[in-house]
């Protein structure tokens, strides 16, 4: 188990109503109705997600709370943030309840809900944010939808802080990204696809940055995809300013290589780049500059992507095999384990105002994982609606055994 | 190789060697570019007799299968499956099926029914052939008739046979293609090809707004002044530039590229006195060209459009001969067919290709 620290130590748990009541000696002291013997395996507090879609409301052909969520548990997420993107946009409280009344219901595990940072996510009104977090939002976005217009960006963030609410955004400048769906890269020159700059983003996350350090919002920037963006947050650390980043799995260990046969499910946005970006990226997350990464899972009916590339929808479904593909960063030496389960617990949970640990009294949100074991994911066998996973039919280390989300079990024996 | 490179030899050639797609020109190697440049010599004659045809393809069914409109490049795909003696059928997709809301997928699905064997396929997303040949049963070829800005195979072999025919080969040829490389699929093709065939040196001649990001990386220098460029070339291939992208965010004006990168009699003078002049038309005179240089000595514009039919020939039947025995009409994933239903024709045993003389 790593029970917060940086290091591996063999340990007990024990669990009294959702909540870890002893750790260690104290815990093989203690009797249980119910053992579960993770002898081989590694424990670590429930994987935290900041940027999951679930579909619902709107888009039951791609998925539903239902499925994603069980998806999730499987992958070892205890808690997912719902992206606003929904349809209807989740702008209003109504919304909101809506997903956690479903939740509650149907999902094995915590789902919380992000609100839109303007109505409609169409960035030019203000939505109810004082209304969206009584409802339950615990932070407010765009999705993947841009403010274009600077002044309404400014005045979202400052009315933002109005309530002391986080905003999550995606940078991207979109008269510079434009029709793009690729890295304007080698990849893009040579099959003519059309590109995405990387000053696309980087113009984006410098005019965020100015923006944060004159209203004093709390801003995160998701799913960077540049090294100079990596840069460009730690010299704003630096200077003061209340920014924290994340980065998607599939980031870190694809580059824009993968659209070498027009594979339609490499169509991400922002999308894959070069490989001094991945290493960057990487670097970012092992010293810290990047707080998390994210499954940025989005599910898709397969008539989505089966088109030419250009015509397909960006997005991968990944929520089953994040933590797989981050074992296999770490089983090639670019980024040690520590590293890894802290940019998929702590570090996520930090930027939401929680706490992912493995101490006595944290709730016992869990996941026991056997990082030697491998499985491989199958168009018949995954779990979320969408089958077009990155690491599909090859085999990939890491199988979880079981996830607990305070105390129950959302994945594991007599889940399956 | 590059892994772009292996996918596409790997989905465009079968075990041994033969062209199951034509699809682009990456990881295709110099002998079979050649192969396919002597197949076209040998088709060239079969446009200068009276009986125009020759029976490599009767019995099979081509599909003219054009989602982006074209005039010359679909009339000389017909007339060479015609002169292969072929079925044609022309399908003008941006108006029918798929207008009315059909996927792709559920459109190909309707012709493979109708029992095609080929689809030449024009399409304005790079990458369509590409998933039209991942997604049809394996018994069916595709010819990329143009795809977006990635590629226009059939189009670069041309020039490259009509620049073998006056110069001989590609050995220490410089050439240079000039204009609109951003959002020309020839030229990438023509740069992929000149590399492989063993061209000395490839320059692309452009403004910056019209020059793709990293182009250097495709296998050619850059030169923005078009008079520096022109020096000691052999062959300079003018791209056409459509008259949407002159003004606004691009270039400034018409006026303006034609004074800086149009080829005119005092530019083509900066270049070897035995210097051709390609074009793959259709051509913008006075926007791109001088009319005097595009009807001049140094023209080679007519017989791009001859040896268009050649090597289209040539990519055909070499495709259809490709094709193997007793395939299935399944496939994995994607559209699916009930039943191992065998595919309904089969190459002969000893049939061995290129095998043309016999037509002569």
């Amino acid at each position: 188990m790593l029970p917060g620290g940086d290091e591996l130590a063999k340990a007990s748990i024990h669990i009294i109503d959702g909540r870890i009541s002893a750790v260690g000696e104290a815990a093989d002291a203690a009797s249980s109705d119910e053992v579960f013997d993770a002898a081989g395996g590694i424990v670590a507090p429930g994987l935290v997600d900041l940027c999951c879609n679930l579909r619902e409301p709107g888009n039951g052909q791609k998925g539903n709370i239902a499925s994603e969520t069980r998806a999730a548990a499987r992958g070892g997420f205890t808690t997912v943030c719902a992206s606003p993107e929904t349809s209807p946009v989740n702008d209003s409280g109504a919304v909101t309840h809506l997903i956690r009344d479903v939740a509650e219901a149907r999902s094995p595990i915590r789902v919380l809900p992000v609100g839109a940072v303007t109505r409609g996510l169409e960035g030019e009104l203000l939505s109810d944010m004082a209304g969206l977090s009584a409802a339950g939002c615990v932070a407010l976005g765009n999705g993947r939808r841009g403010v274009r217009n600077a002044r309404i960006l400014r005045r979202c963030m400052a009315y933002a802080k109005t309530f002391g609410l986080t905003v999550m955004f995606s940078p991207e400048n979109q008269a510079l990204a434009a029709d793009g769906y690729a890295h304007d890269g080698l990849v893009a020159s040579r099959l003519g696809l059309l590109g995405i700059p990387e000053v696309a983003e980087t113009a984006s996350v410098m005019e965020m940055l100015l923006l944060a350090e004159e209203t004093g919002v709390r801003l995160h920037l998701s799913q960077l995809s540049s090294a100079r963006s990596v840069e460009m947050v730690a010299d704003a650390r630096r200077r003061g300013i209340s920014v924290t980043a994340d980065v998607a799995m599939h980031q870190l260990l694809f580059t824009e290589d993968a659209l070498a046969g027009f594979d339609s499910r490499f169509h991400v946005r922002p999308p894959l780049r070069a490989e001094a970006d991945r290493q960057a990226l990487l670097a970012g997350v092992r010293d810290g500059v990047i707080d998390a990464i994210v499954s940025q899972h989005q599910p898709h009916d397969s008539a989505a992507k089966q088109a030419p590339l250009g015509a397909t929808e960006p997005g991968l479904s990944t929520i089953e095999s994040t933590l797989s593909m981050g074992l296999m960063l770490v089983s090639r030496g670019e980024l040690a384990l520590p590293a890894l389960l802290r940019s998929l617990t702590a570090g996520p949970a930090a930027i939401l105002g929680r706490s992912a640990s493995l101490e006595a009294g944290a709730v016992a949100d869990l996941c026991v994982f056997d990082p030697d074991a491998t499985w491989t994911p199958g168009e018949d066998t995954l779990v979320s609606a969408g089958r077009h996973a990155p690491v599909l039919d090859d085999a990939i280390p890491g199988v979880v055994k079981l996830t607990l989300c305070e105390g129950r079990v959302a994945w594991g024996t007599g889940t399956g | 190789m590059t892994a772009d490179q292996a996918s596409k030899r790997s989905l465009q050639l079968t075990s041994d060697g033969q062209l199951r797609h034509f699809l682009t020109l990456d990881g295709l190697d110099r002998a079979l570019l050649t192969d396919i440049l002597d197949t076209a010599d040998s088709f060239i004659e079969v446009g200068e007799r009276t009986i125009k045809k020759v029976p490599l393809l009767r019995g099979r069914t081509v599909v003219n299968l054009f989602f982006e409109s074209s005039t010359r490049t679909r009339s000389t795909f017909e007339l060479a499956a015609k002169r292969l003696s072929a079925d044609v059928l022309n399908l003008d997709i941006s108006t029918s099926a798929t207008s009315k809301g059909e996927s792709l997928s559920d459109t190909l699905l309707n012709l493979e029914a109708m029992a095609s064997d080929m689809f030449v396929v024009r399409h304005s997303q790079s990458g369509a052939p590409h998933f039209i040949a991942e997604s049809v049963t394996p018994g069916v070829a595709i010819i990329n008739a143009g795809d977006g800005r990635h590629a226009h195979p059939t189009q670069a072999m041309l020039d490259m046979l009509t620049i073998r025919q006056h110069k001989g080969g590609f050995e220490g040829m410089k050439v240079a293609i000039v204009g609109d490389v951003l959002h020309s699929r020839v030229a990438r093709s023509q740069i992929r090809a000149l590399n492989e065939l063993g061209a000395a040196e490839v320059r692309v001649i452009a403004p910056g707004t019209l020059l793709p990001r990293d182009v250097e990386s495709l296998g050619c220098t850059v030169e923005y002044d078009m008079r520096k460029g022109m020096k000691d070339l052999d062959v300079v291939i003018m791209l056409r530039l459509q008259k949407e992208r002159m003004e606004g965010a691009l270039l400034p004006s018409e006026r303006e590229f034609y004074r800086l990168y149009g080829l005119s009699r005092d530019k083509l003078a900066l270049a070897h006195p035995e210097c051709i002049v390609m074009h793959p038309g259709p051509i913008n005179r006075g926007v791109e060209i001088e009319s005097a240089v595009a009807d001049g000595p140094q023209s080679v514009i007519l017989n791009q459009v001859t040896n268009g039919i050649a090597i289209r020939m040539a990519v055909m039947s070499m495709a259809m001969g490709g094709r193997c025995q007793n395939v299935t009409r399944n496939r994995p994933g994607g559209i699916r067919r009930d039943g191992d239903q065998q595919h309904r024709w089969s190459i002969p045993e000893d049939h061995q290709w290129p095998a043309f003389a016999a037509w002569r």
